[in-house]
């Protein structure tokens, strides 16, 4: 259990640094994975990388404040759903399950277009999952917090407080 | 029990050994995968998808339904780690 924080001034500073700058190359990656090497996969596991120097740098409640388990878990079951929600989107358009020329009527866009979209909304669906299922087996591993997981998934709390949601 | 599980174990995977026997050597260029399927996918990605890029035509496109089902193993995977290594917080405090 990670309960004592390595405090090291310098390790914090250039996780500061670099954290923002590991993000957005992520962003790019998935954004341009569909015309260019990389993808959903590969900018969900660099985004959950950023989010495991979170946790190595700072200390596994400083992850947790960010995204507890549970939200990871919600977020890995909503990427899944992006994925399913446009193929079925697709099949509710008339045509094949993923036959991404059918959302062109609904986006308003030209096919070739249309498909772009269609595959850039897979690659954000496939992201998601990735990155919310590798941190979530990363806090799965590590143990426990010290903070208490509010069970009704709304509002993280801001301070340690005793009563954190309600009373199972 | 054990041994039966384990007889059962090693039987599929004896059957499945067995199966790739008549697998084309890897790499073959007369193999079907290799004279039919992909040389359609180069001459006719660009036409029937108008996806630029081939491994993104493949990838998102023809076997969409694969890439679903990838995303589908690793979202498995999380609850499977969440379900085993979180263990049952019932009638037990969340905190410590």
């Amino acid at each position: 259990m990670l309960t004592q924080i390595y405090k090291n001034l310098i390790v914090q500073t250039v996780c500061r640094i670099i954290i923002p700058f590991i993000q957005i190359y992520a962003l790019y990656v998935i954004a341009h994975g569909h015309y260019s090497p990389g993808g959903g996969f590969q900018g969900g596991v660099i985004l959950a990388a950023a989010l495991a120097l979170i946790f190595l740098a700072y200390g596994q409640d400083a992850a947790v404040r960010r995204l507890n388990r549970h939200q990871a878990v919600i977020l890995c079951a909503i990427g899944v759903f992006i994925y399913a929600g446009i193929g079925l989107l697709c099949l509710l358009a008339g045509g094949n399950f993923l036959d991404y020329s059918r959302l062109a009527p609904i986006l308003g866009v030209t096919i070739p277009r249309a498909r772009s979209l269609g595959i850039l909304g897979v690659e954000i669906g496939v992201g998601l999952a990735v990155m919310s299922a590798m941190y979530s087996i990363i806090i799965d591993v590590a143990g426990k917090s010290t903070i208490a997981a509010p069970r009704d998934f709304v509002q993280l709390p801001k301070t340690k407080r005793d009563n954190v949601g309600p009373a199972a | 029990m054990k041994n039966i599980i384990l007889t059962f174990v090693i039987l599929t995977g004896g059957f499945l050994i067995y199966g790739t026997i008549d697998m084309p050597a890897w790499g073959d260029p007369q193999s079907p995968a290799n004279s039919y399927v992909s040389p359609r996918y180069i001459e006719q990605a660009l036409e029937k998808t108008e996806t630029p890029n081939i491994v993104t035509a493949v990838l998102a496109d023809y076997r969409g339904y694969d890439t679903m089902g990838e995303t589908t193993v690793i979202f498995t995977a999380a609850i499977a780690c969440a379900l085993l290594l979180r263990g049952s917080t019932v009638g037990r405090k969340e905190s410590e």
